[in-house]
């Protein structure tokens, strides 16, 4: 029975996290660059959202504010990886660990308490089914904006730096300012559902965002199993991500309430996505033989 | 017109590793002009047309594009004027991307890609039709993503795309070198074509001595970064492939039989 009751909130918080992985999915997916910038401007777009709130702004600026801040971290590790040439995964890194001290210094300490009987929030915890629907909203519009973005020439251009540097710089794109802008976008798109759980959780943690990546490549991970077997096109995928998302959640929420200790949960989660990660290497290892001989018959 | 005055390009300069690929290197294409390119290897081919590219920057010499500086450009302003084909058909497209959205991409080079849609319908038909003339049924498949066709029709595709909008220059690096003999001489008898309709400015490497006589207006040797031998109208048409052996023979000293496993 409370497994039940948990499970709105299970969902909810699987929403939030669901768009969180959409910000990975353009890095990871997309662009095919490993950003670990998310574990800080996740907490960026809690804090900055946070902040403003209690400093009387309205939800709605805050969140944009909150959004735009994200987009600068992307900006901080694009302008590491292109213009000072450091490998993707140290610049996300680097842009991490800043965002710490930023972070800290945006809230002035390592906690803000945002309770929604204060303030005007979008979303809380108390009403879940209400939050249920603002949220899958959320995820409506940020997934027909992808949908139309990556339809258009900037955004096909984009898809093509992460698909084929080499083309792409070959047909005339600027693949660094690509590569800038997709982890800005992915960034700020990180930093609104920051911003989302912020406001359902009702407050702002330095802690929140850490193994934030993780969760964000579960959901990617999980959701692209989802849709395996279904036609393939930007709006299921999007969509799986989400449903990966939630999915994590669930099964998380199902985890506690059979007891487990909740001090191994993050040790799980990284053991399940690492195993899921090396799937591809474990086929490519164990099945070539088989694949080569069938190379050799179509020869 | 493409002009390049005493184009140098050194590799891992002060290092034991160092190696002069281009010797003060100067070659001027006429406009309609088919060069191909032969030379063993380490002669300083694929460095020519990656520093007409841009691939990596230059350490010394200039290089126009019919009167306009290209050398202090980067890779993709470059990529305005200059249509590019490379050796491993895996290199050209997008292999995640469908026909169409690859085409789309090509027809945007030079271009400022903005908001507006990708591919339209008249986009569309357009690239049906361009596909049409390689004869490869690739006309009914604009959605099919290119990672699943062969190397040939990526190939065949990757040329569509390099002589989209009519480039100023076309590069052909060893384009049919990694497909078998019979699609090779399918897509090279494409790139004849391409070339002559639109009568593009191409240079085009190939390892086969043969091809490279057979096609162009112009045939020219590298060795050691320079050009040692630069055969063009009547004469070329007079050439054959040992009278080439034992030129090259000449004129770089090396042995005959080291010569033919590297040049054919």
């Amino acid at each position: 029975m409370d497994l039940l009751n948990a499970l709105p909130g299970a969902v909810a918080q699987g929403f939030i996290w669901g768009i969180m992985a959409i910000g990975v999915y353009i890095t990871y997916k997309i662009l095919d660059l490993a950003d670990l910038t998310v574990d800080g401007s996740m907490v960026t777009g809690m804090a900055v959202c946070a902040m403003l709130m209690v400093n009387g702004w309205n939800v709605w600026p805050a969140m944009l504010i909150a959004l735009l801040a994200g987009m600068l971290c992307g900006l901080l590790t694009g302008i590491f990886h292109t213009f000072m040439g450091i490998p993707a995964i140290l610049s996300g890194i680097l842009t991490q660990l800043i965002l710490w001290s930023v972070n800290l210094k945006i809230m002035g300490k390592a906690n803000q308490a945002l309770p929604a009987r204060s303030y005007d929030v979008l979303i809380r915890q108390l009403d879940k089914y209400h939050a249920l629907v603002i949220l899958a909203l959320f995820c409506v519009v940020i997934i027909a904006l992808l949908y139309w973005f990556f339809g258009t020439k900037f955004g096909a251009a984009v898809r093509a730096t992460g698909c084929n540097e080499k083309m792409a710089r070959a047909q005339g794109i600027n693949t660094s300012f690509n590569k800038v802008f997709g982890l800005a976008l992915s960034n700020g798109i990180v930093a609104l559902a920051g911003a989302l759980l912020a406001q359902y959780s009702g407050k702002a943690d330095i802690n929140d965002g850490r193994g934030a990546i993780v969760i964000g490549l579960a959901a990617v991970i999980i959701g692209d199993a989802l849709i395996s077997r279904l036609p393939q096109n930007f709006v299921v995928r999007l969509t799986g991500v989400i449903l990966g998302g939630v999915i994590y959640y669930i099964v998380y929420q199902t985890v506690i309430f059979i007891g487990l200790d909740t001090d191994l949960l993050k040790m799980l989660s990284a053991l399940v996505v690492a195993i899921f990660l090396a799937i591809p290497h474990f086929k490519k290892t164990y099945f070539s033989k088989r694949t080569r001989k069938e190379d050799a018959d179509h020869a | 017109m493409l002009e390049l005055k005493n184009v140098t390009k050194i590799f891992n300069p002060n290092t034991v590793n160092e190696k002069l690929a281009l010797d003060r290197l100067s070659l001027t294409l006429e406009d309609g002009d088919f060069v191909t390119v032969i030379g063993g290897n380490g002669a300083g081919k694929s460095t020519m047309l990656n520093a007409i590219a841009g691939t990596y920057p230059i350490d010394g010499g200039k290089i126009f594009i019919n009167g306009r500086e290209i050398s202090k450009l980067p890779e993709h302003k470059r990529a305005k004027f200059i249509g590019r084909v490379f050796q491993d058909p895996m290199t050209g497209t997008a292999a995640d991307m469908w026909i169409e959205e690859n085409m789309s991409l090509a027809m945007n080079r030079g271009k400022r890609r903005g908001l507006g849609w990708a591919i339209t319908d008249a986009d569309r038909q357009l690239y049906k039709e361009l596909l049409q003339r390689l004869d490869l049924g690739l006309e009914d498949r604009l959605s099919t993503k290119v990672g699943l066709l062969s190397g040939g029709q990526r190939q065949a595709i990757t040329l569509l795309m390099a002589s989209m909008n009519n480039p100023e220059l076309l590069l052909l690096d060893e384009h049919t070198a990694a497909l078998d003999p019979k699609t090779a001489a399918k897509v090279l008898s494409i790139t004849r074509e391409i070339i002559e309709e639109s009568k593009l400015t191409t240079l085009m490497i190939t390892h086969n001595m043969q091809d490279a006589i057979n096609n162009g207006n112009r045939l020219i040797m590298m060795n050691a970064g320079t050009i040692i031998l630069d055969v063009r109208g009547e004469e070329k048409k007079k050439l054959t492939v040992e009278k080439l052996l034992e030129t090259f023979h000449k004129i770089s000293g090396s042995s005959f039989a080291n010569d033919r496993a590297l040049l054919s």
